[in-house]
């Protein structure tokens, strides 16, 4: 099938996309709110929101910073399945013909937004941490080569922007306006080559890293599996826990339930002490908003430097010791 | 079964990167590619396939400085074909290899097309989920394990969701998958495996027609300006620690 072109988009309207999780709007739908207004406000343009799923209609109060809230509430729409979504979404965008369309960067979102521009024919921005207007023109800051550099990018005409979660303020996007509401007629669901089976609930922790208030972080750069002794040496002489990276959580390392970042866990401790972590956007999703950021990484340019408070450029390996044994000599035990 | 895996060579970020004089894009002077990490997840879940159900496995990537090692690689780990998309000149865009696969591939006749949930350079989208969007086969991204139904008229895959959630859905093929991770690490050939795949095998070619695709104008491109950036603590191991563990002290995070 040729993808048709969506024609000339004469609106300066912006649609968000919003993301629901458990029954309930996720926080990145009120971040993309956040900035679906600024650009809305830029193109002089209204704000719409598509809030798909099931038990939206008492919810679409809660989206109250949109100026219109276009929902659909049906069994069909209760867990995200990609084709099931897109179809809807793809009616709604042909028939509003939005001048942006704003979705979430996030496991979900990501499966909407590329399909979607490759089925209207217009441009796609991956990664996006910021998104404003500039002489009628949409331009976005987007995150390439894992978070090392960052991509100015402006989109003449309609397009589908997917933004990086915890980019913009939720509470900005938490209005509590009297948008227009309107059901929309959800298109013909037969034929589906997709359906969904069934949820699968993350395994029980020993440790829940979301409630420690010290995480000594691990990532690849802890090169093998034996050298993560080191981390909980100096883990246990902190008082704290061990978490780490995704790569480490495939290879089997550690148990997904120590995985913090965009598909583990969002925490916010004390103090995070990333060893050998690149500090990819994916990683720094989930604990950006830590207290305190130390980072060790043998790269100078490491990007997870842009957010620590304390950086050493060293090799993990001869920092985590010499840490381990300064704790403990402070703590009057060595 | 045939299992297509699309691949792409990205710029090894262990590596410095550096802006070309344009502003614009990168320096690729000096660059070392590498297949991108989930690539190669990708191709380790179709090589897993083919152990388990006897799928015959293609591999595919663009032409790029490397990618003949990077598909004898692939044969070595078990693909049976590997061919370089070529004609879409240096460092196509995504949009591109997807619109010049939405038109090679179904020549080559496929049940499932597997590719990484995204590469670093992916700007403009994940080339798998824009590849389906062409063709309007069903897809699912951000995939951690993929069975196939014994008569492979369906798959059965494990998506991620936030928070550490999965959802089990049931795809009909053809469709395609964006791979997160495969369900073991992805396995490692010794070198003389690979250079015995140089012998048995040669690379094929599929020529790309290149299509008229939206693009983005990329006005610049830039190391990222930090909000803050970390102050540095400099000296040996010893020192470092030492300071670092007055600051964790002076915030009562050492007692
Ligand atoms: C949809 C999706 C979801 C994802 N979800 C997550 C997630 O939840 N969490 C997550 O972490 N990632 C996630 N990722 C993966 C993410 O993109 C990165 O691949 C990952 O975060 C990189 O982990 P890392 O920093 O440990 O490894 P790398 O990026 O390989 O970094 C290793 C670092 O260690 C440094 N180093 C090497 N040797 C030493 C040494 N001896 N001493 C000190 N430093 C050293 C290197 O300079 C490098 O900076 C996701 C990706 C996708 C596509
Ligand atoms: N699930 C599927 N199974 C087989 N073929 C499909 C499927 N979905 C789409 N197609 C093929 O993809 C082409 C484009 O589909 P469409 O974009 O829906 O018009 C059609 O010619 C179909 O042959």
């Amino acid at each position: 099938m040729a993808a048709q072109e969506v024609e000339v988009a004469v609106s300066g309207d912006v649609l968000v996309v919003a993301e629901r999780f458990g029954g309930e709007w996720t926080e990145v739908t009120f971040e993309l709110l956040a900035a679906g207004r600024e650009v809305a406000q830029g193109l002089g343009g209204t704000l719409s929101v598509a809030a798909l799923g099931r038990g939206t209609t008492d919810q679409v109060k809660a989206l109250g910073a949109a100026d219109v809230v276009l929902y659909a509430d049906a069994p069909e729409l209760e867990a995200f399945v990609p084709e099931v979504h897109l179809r809807v979404l793809e009616a709604v965008v042909r028939s509003r013909q939005p001048r942006a369309v704003l979705v979430a960067n996030t496991s979900t979102g990501m499966d909407l937004a590329a399909p979607l521009a490759a089925r209207l024919g217009v441009p796609c921005v991956a990664y996006c941490r910021r998104v404003w207007v500039e002489d009628g023109t949409v331009v976005a800051h987007s995150q390439v080569y894992g978070g090392k550099l960052v991509a100015e990018v402006a989109l003449e005409g309609p397009g589908v922007l997917a933004l990086v979660a915890g980019s913009y303020p939720a509470e900005a996007g938490r209005g509590t306006g009297s948008p227009a509401v309107e059901r929309i007629p959800l298109p013909a669901l037969e034929g589906l080559h997709s359906r969904f089976l069934r949820l699968i609930e993350p395994e029980a922790a020993d440790v829940d890293i979301t409630r420690e208030e010290i995480l000594v972080a691990v990532g690849r750069g802890i090169g093998d599996r034996e050298n993560l002794g080191l981390a909980e040496e100096l883990a246990e002489a902190l008082g704290g826990a061990v978490c780490a990276s995704r790569p480490l959580v495939d290879n089997g390392w550690l148990p997904k339930n120590r995985q913090v970042g965009k598909s583990g866990l969002t925490v916010k401790p004390k103090l995070y002490l990333a060893a050998g972590i690149s500090g990819a956007p994916e990683h720094l999703e989930g604990m950006r908003s830590a207290e305190l950021i130390v980072a060790i990484n043998t790269d100078p340019k490491a990007p997870i430097f842009d957010v620590a408070h304390y950086g050493v450029v060293g090799d993990v390996l001869e920092i985590l010791p010499a840490l381990t044994e300064e704790v403990r000599r402070r703590k009057g035990e060595g | 079964m045939h299992v297509v895996v699309v691949g792409k060579l990205v710029p090894d970020l262990v590596e410095d990167l550096e802006v070309d004089a344009s502003g614009r894009g990168l320096d690729r002077q000096f660059l070392k590619l590498v297949l991108n990490e989930f690539d190669e997840h990708a191709l380790e879940e179709a090589v897993l396939l083919k152990e388990a159900h006897g799928a015959r496995v293609t591999v595919l990537a663009p032409e790029a400085e490397g990618v003949d090692d990077a598909l004898y690689t692939a044969l070595a780990k078990g693909a049976d074909r590997a061919m370089k998309l070529v004609g879409l000149g240096e460092a196509p865009s995504s949009r591109q290899i997807a619109a010049a696969l939405a038109s090679a591939l179904p020549s080559l006749g496929f049940d499932l097309v597997l590719t990484g949930v995204q590469a670093a350079d992916d700007l403009d989208g994940q080339v798998g989920m824009l590849l389906a969007g062409y063709l309007g086969l069903p897809h699912v991204g951000v995939v951690t394990g993929v069975e196939l139904d014994p008569d492979g008229s369906r798959a059965r895959v494990r998506k991620e969701y936030p928070g550490g959630w999965l959802a089990e859905l049931e795809v009909q093929l053809p469709a395609v998958l964006g791979i997160q991770a495969a369900k073991q690490p992805p396995r490692y050939v010794p070198v003389s495996r690979v250079r015995q795949a140089m012998k048995e095998h040669t690379l094929e070619e599929l020529s790309a027609e290149p299509v008229p695709v939206p693009r983005l104008s990329v006005r610049r491109l830039s190391k990222p300006e930090a909000a803050g950036r970390a102050e540095f603590l400099d000296g040996s191991p010893q020192e470092v620690a030492a300071q670092l563990v007055s600051i964790l002290v002076e915030r009562g995070l050492v007692r």
